[in-house]
This record gives structure tokens, sequence and C-alpha cells, in this order.
């Protein structure tokens, strides 16, 4: 067992599936993942594509412990989760903040939650606030912020309590193109400081490309399976604006892109048919 | 909206014209009763008498007193009515059975109006302000119980959730996440809630007391004072308006975190 340990990754899926009781109780209920299993290794940058309604979410619940599947388990660096999961972080595609607490007391909570005194977390949360760029505006609360500020005092109140896995639902996804893309970058810079693992979910095929050492594509719903696995070989660092046009991520993006298009046309009729 | 609203004159020329009102009200009551006596001043009093017979109770200190014992009720029905509210509010809200088990009587006992309760209360508490302190409870209690309930049910489960994922225990939920929330709607209800406290209050010392401003009003009338109920009616008005503002300030202050309705309209 101690060999599994040293070489667990940090999350594990095996066999997961989620089915959800239908609202009327009648019948079998919707079933939104079908027998996923994947692997984060340590450090590690995966993407998770699929079209709309393909349980990205849901797996992504089930890594942070919010949601027990039906079938199947998650481990997390060896250790099967139940309940939250506390070496991970989330990062929600809602905003997450709490609207009462001002922009340095939001980060600050994690810290707070786990005991460290309010001063001292407050003391602490001050430079993570200035690495995500948003040093003076420690006092604004959540709605005298913009789009992209309210996502970087997310991604700080995320990575302040260290966690060893980073799960991201669509994060950027509200964002306008330009300040989407700097989001981007920037956390590009802050995981390539530290490595963390980071399993991040998207609908958009080139995001999950520009950041990621693997892409992962769903099928579309209901019973989302996993059907694709692309290592993206391309150097890092990276600039997302940049590497976009490289002829490398072309290629790899036609060859996803391939395989995802018909799955998306799938979620489209399912969606039409709803 | 703003395409649509016409746009208004600045704030002097409002105040000016919210001056202009009041002196018109009592310009045109004092000529109804002094000028060309229409009305009969035993039955409308005058305008004059009513400002002189207030200048002389604020003068003299003998409206003080009531002013007092009024805003001592008021200040203990709202001080446990919203105490009350938010224990049960937050015990409901967290707790479906007693919620869906109490829901009936819950309405039935807030459709109930609370005048009524008066003479009970104070068979039961007597005639000193713990009576009036009561139907002030029963009121203020129903608008922040329903309010906390709320503000506990419409936690976003997003921000629960994030709350979770970043390490609180359910100590820390209540007091980050929940709380919080269920405050901001006892806030936005306190110009009510307060309102409500001081109408218990007042109704309570109408019908029975030995001081207040309900009870002034009520012996004025006894006596057929007209002059002594409007003064009455007055002092209550300015009490409402002082108190009112006060509460404004208080909320600006507490609830500072929330956008302002211009920025979200």
């Amino acid at each position: 067992m101690a060999e599994v340990a040293a070489t667990a990754p940090a999350l594990s899926l095996e066999g997961v599936t989620c089915t959800f009781p239908s609202p009327d109780g009648r019948s079998s209920g919707y079933t939104a993942v079908q027998d996923a299993s994947f692997r984060v290794a340590d450090g590690e940058f995966v993407s998770i594509v699929g079209p709309t309604g393909s349980g990205k979410s849901t797996l992504l619940n089930v890594a942070a412990g919010l949601l027990r599947p039906s079938a199947g388990r998650a481990l997390s660096f060896g250790t099967p989760v139940s309940g939250i999961n506390p070496k991970a972080g989330y990062m929600f595609q809602a905003e997450a903040l709490m609207p009462w607490k001002s922009a340095l007391e939001n980060v600050a909570a994690g810290l707070e939650f786990r005991g460290v005194a309010k001063r001292e977390a407050l003391d602490q949360a001050r430079p993570w606030l200035a690495r995500v760029g948003l040093d003076g505006f420690g006092d604004r609360h959540p709605h005298q912020l913009s789009g992209g500020m309210r996502k970087r005092v997310a991604l700080a109140q995320t990575l302040i309590v260290d966690p060893k896995i980073v799960l991201m639902d669509e994060p950027f996804s509200a964002l306008d193109i330009q300040t989407r893309q700097m989001m981007e970058n920037e956390l590009l810079d802050l995981w390539a400081s530290d490595r963390k693992s980071v399993v991040f979910i998207t609908h958009d095929l080139e995001e999950a490309i520009a950041l990621s050492d693997r892409v992962l594509v769903l099928s579309a719903g209901p019973g989302s399976r996993l059907i694709g696995e692309y290592k993206i070989d391309l150097d890092r660092p990276r600039d997302v604006a940049e590497i976009r046009m490289t002829p490398r991520f072309l290629t790899l993006h036609k060859e996803i892109w391939d395989q995802l298009r018909d799955e998306v046309l799938k979620g489209y009729a399912q969606t039409k048919l709803r | 909206m703003s395409s649509h609203a016409k746009r208004l004159p600045s704030r002097p020329v409002i105040l000016l014209l919210q001056v202009v009102v009041l002196i018109a009200f009592f310009g045109l009551w004092h000529v109804l009763t002094v000028t060309t006596n229409l009305l009969s001043p035993f039955f409308f009093g005058t305008p004059g008498a009513v400002l002189m017979r207030t200048f002389n109770d604020f003068a003299s200190g003998a409206i003080w007193y009531h002013l007092g014992i009024t805003l001592l009720e008021t200040a203990l029905a709202f001080a446990i009515g919203t105490v009350a509210g938010i224990a049960f509010g937050f015990w409901f809200a967290r707790a479906p059975l007693v919620s869906v088990v109490f829901d009936p009587y819950i309405k039935a006992a807030n459709a109930l109006p609370r005048v009524v309760l008066a003479p009970i209360f104070a068979l039961w508490l007597g005639l000193g302000i713990w009576s009036k302190v009561a139907l002030g409870v029963t009121l203020v209690f129903f608008i922040v119980f329903f309010n906390v309930y709320q503000g506990v049910k419409e936690v976003s489960p997003v921000v629960l959730a994030n709350a979770r994922m970043l390490g609180a225990n359910s100590r820390d939920l209540f007091r980050h996440v929940y709380l919080p929330s269920a405050l901001s709607w006892v806030f936005s209800s306190l110009h009510t809630a307060v309102g409500f406290a001081m109408v218990g209050a007042v109704v309570g010392e109408y019908l029975g007391s030995a001081a207040g401003l309900g009870y002034r009003i009520h012996q004025a009338e006894g006596v057929f004072d007209t002059v002594g109920v409007f003064s009455g009616m007055l002092v209550l008005t300015i009490f409402v308006v002082a108190i009112d503002s006060a509460v404004t300030v208080i909320e600006k202050r507490l609830l500072h975190w929330r956008p302002q309705e211009a920025q979200t309209h």
C-alpha cells in the first residue's frame, strides 16, 4: 500500500455514475454521467470539455465531495473522498463570494475557517489580493467590483488555503474575451509558480488546449461517458493569446474538434428535444 | 426606464416645495377655522392653538415623560420581538418538519388582528408598560420571523458550497453565511418592524394605561380637547419621523455591502 500512496494521483475517479431522481419520483431518473474513470497526476493541468448538459460539473462535484456518486468512487491522493474533499479548492462558475464581506474578508475567509485569527488572516490575505492584481481594492464589496475582479477575488480565495488540487468549473465563462485571456494567463502564471493539480471544466475547446497538459472529452448527455483523451504537448510557459496561432495548436484543435463536433451536435439535438 | 422618467428639479427645490405644502396645509386649516369659521374650532382646533400647546408641552417638560415611556415600550417590543423572530426563524428554516407542522398555525396567528389581544395582555400583565410591550412583540415577531425564515432559505447554494469547500464547519456557516444573509433581510424590514413596535405601544396605551403618548391622546379625547388630540398626533408624528430617520441611518451603515437601487436598475 505504501507504494500506492507514493504514486497516488491527485485525483482518481473510478467508474463514477451519477443518477439524479426524477422530479416526479416515478421514472428511473436522469443519469448525468455514466461509468467515468480518469486520473489526474500530481501537478498536472487537466481540462474536461464536453457539450452543454454533459455532466461536466457533476464530475467536479463528485471530486469535491459535494455530491456522492450513485456508483463508483473518487479518491484524492489515495484517500477515498467522503464528505468535503479537504485537499481540494473549488472555483465555481456562478458568483460564490459572500456579498456581505469585503474583497479582503472574502479572501481571508478560508483561513478564518481553518482557525487563523481574523487579524492575521486579513494580513495574509493582503498579498494574495496583490498577486491577483487587486491591490487597493480590499475594502470593496463584491457588488462594487467588475465581473473580472470578482473572479480574481474568487481565485485568491481558493488558492490562499493552498489546496493540493484545484477544481475549476468554467470559471471564466462569464467574462468578455480580453478579460478572459488575461485571467487565463494569470492563472497559468500562478499555477506555474507552485504546480498544483488542476481540473478545469470548460465548453471552450481553445481555452482547454491553451491551458492544459491533457484534455478529456465527454460525450453528450444523458449518460455522458469519457470518449477521448488528448495529450497537449505544447511548450510552457504559454501565452494563451499567442499559442492559438501556432501550427501545433491548430492540429490538436482540429483533431479534438473532429470528435467533439459530433457530440456537440448530439447535445444540441437533445436540448432542442427538451 | 430613464428615457421615460422626467427630469426632477434639484434637491433644494424639492425641499422648498415640500415646505410650501406644509405651510399651505396649516394655512388652509387656519383659514377654514379662524378666518372664515367654516369649520368649528371646537371640533377641528386651530393650528395656532395646536402649535402653541405642543410648544408649551415641550417647554414645560410635561411631554418628555410620556415620550420616554412610549420610546421605552417601542424599544423593548422591538428588541424582544426581533430576538424571538430571529431565533424562531432560524429554527424553522433549519428544521423542515417543524416548519411544515407549524405552518398553518403561524399563518393563522399572523392573520389575527393583534388589537384584539390588547385587553387580554392588559389583564395578564397589568396596565404598566409590559402589556404594551407584549402587544408590540406580537406585531414585530412575525415580520422578523418571516424575513429570517426567508433569508436563511434563500442563501445562495453556491455561496454555501463555496464556504464549505473553504473549510467552514456548521458553526462557521451560521456565523459567516446564514446569519449575515438573514440579518440583511431583517435590516431591510427594519422600518416596518420599528413602525409596528410603535403601533403596538401607542395602541396599547390608548386602550388602557397611565402614561405614554397614546394615553395623552386618549385623555384629551375623553374631555373633547381637540387641540390636545391634534397636539398629541403632532408629537407622535414628529417622534415617528425622528425614529424613522434614525433607522435609515442605521440601515445605511449596516447594509453598505448591498448594491444600491440605482446600480441594479
